[in-house]
């Protein structure tokens, strides 16, 4: 860092003269205005967002978090938003463990930065097999919505798995809204079914069955951008993971690298709690 | 050859065992505190409306508050941006915050008035 300046500039005021000007590195003052410029991306997402649902044309109706995400993997039935808690959950304890993988680096521990580092990284994996799952039961669906043809709207009482034929006794709709007191049941709402205008069944980039098409665009979007800068930090964790392991940082005498790594990784879990808040909460 | 990586300036990072302690002691409250948090907001976000019906909207403002707690939580501790020097925390929060109210500005204003002009002329 010592470049030309510390040949014409007094030692006591340039990055070359024994102390920062900040007393942080070079590097991690770099980092946070990256990341910096990250969360105004971020913040230009989630106001498109915001702007789309609150200019949103008067009659349609915006879907709501607690309705959409409520299913559970391996059990059947409604829990409201607790499988995104628990990636939330999930991307918080890999954060922790990647801060306490910096405060053994400070100790110059190295055991215990490998440890930490390992669990930061597994954690990550977690939290993208959980986004795996979360995006094929968005694509799948839940409740076809069926524009019947004298222009009512009926949701089905559940979407069939893929390759299964529905069975006309047991077909179910109801009406107005998924899940309402409103029950069509049997051949007879089969029939209404098979004459619908349009059935749109899970989501996709031009329609879904949740509410307006920029709602599931949005959702691909910004959870897709925040997923990438998870798989990012992943491979990077695991790559200062492999460094540390060989011990470069030990003879470097300094762990500095494993907190820029980690400061990435907490600003990928702070990016999570604003889009746990804006996306499925409110 | 001149290198990036090796800090020649005092490094002020490096902690003792004892300070190591304290640290560790505040990163479990913070965890514990993150935790908490999402578990009040989610269980607000389930049954908000069977306690308060038709008041969705308020419960809007609990969470963007419960939200900006744990975010400052995670910046100032984790990201320990706490820990800097004062005119390196303002350059990094300043900057970021005046761009944040004018683009939420934005958003508020213009939806509104397209909301609107949709509701009157269409």
């Amino acid at each position: 860092m010592s470049g030309e300046a510390s040949n014409t500039l007094s030692p006591a005021v340039v990055w070359g003269g024994g102390r920062s000007p900040l007393h942080t590195s070079y590097g991690k003052i770099m980092l946070w205005f990256f990341l910096v410029s990250d969360a105004l991306t971020f913040t230009g997402l989630l106001t498109a967002y915001g702007f789309a649902r609150h200019a949103l044309s008067p009659g349609m109706v915006w879907p709501i978090g607690e309705e959409v995400f409520n299913s559970f993997p391996g059990l059947s039935g409604s829990y409201p938003l607790m499988y995104v808690a628990l990636m939330t959950f999930i991307l918080i304890m890999s954060s922790v463990t990647m801060v306490l993988a910096v405060e053994a680096g400070h100790r110059m521990d190295k055991k215990g930065v490998v440890k930490w580092l390992f669990l930061t990284v597994v954690g990550g994996f977690f939290f993208l097999g959980s986004q795996a799952f979360e995006w094929a039961h968005f694509i799948h669906g839940s409740h076809a919505r069926v524009t019947l043809a004298d222009g009512r709207t009926a949701y089905l009482a559940e979407n069939p798995h893929h390759g299964h034929a529905i069975d006309p006794a047991t077909f179910t709709m109801t009406l107005g809204a998924p899940r309402s007191a409103d029950v069509l049941q049997g051949p007879e709402a089969y029939a209404l079914y098979q004459s619908a205008v349009s059935v749109v069944s899970g989501a996709n980039m031009t329609e879904n069955e949740y509410g307006p098409t920029s709602y599931a665009n949005f959702f691909f979007f910004i959870t897709g951008f925040h997923g990438f800068h998870v798989t990012t930090g992943v491979i990077l964790n695991i790559v200062v993971l492999t460094m540390a392991i060989k011990g470069v940082f030990h003879r470097r005498g300094h762990y500095e690298m494993v907190e820029k790594a980690g400061l990435y990784w907490h600003f990928v879990d702070l990016v999570w709690v604003f889009v746990f808040t804006f996306f499925y909460l409110i | 050859m001149e290198r990036d990586d090796i800090i020649e300036y005092g490094l002020q990072a490096g902690h003792s065992e004892e300070q190591g302690r304290l640290i560790r002691k505040k990163i479990y409250f913070v965890t514990v505190l993150l935790s908490v948090v999402t578990a009040i907001e989610v269980l607000l976000g389930v049954f908000w409306m069977d306690l308060f019906p038709g008041s969705w909207h308020w419960v809007k403002w609990v969470f963007i508050m419960l939200t900006l707690v744990k975010a400052t939580y995670i910046v100032m501790t984790f990201m320990h941006l706490g820990d800097e020097q004062r005119n390196f925390r303002s350059m990094i929060l300043i900057p970021y915050g005046i761009f944040l109210m004018y683009i939420v500005y934005i958003l508020i204003w213009e939806a509104t008035y397209v909301h609107w002009v949709q509701k009157i002329f269409l």
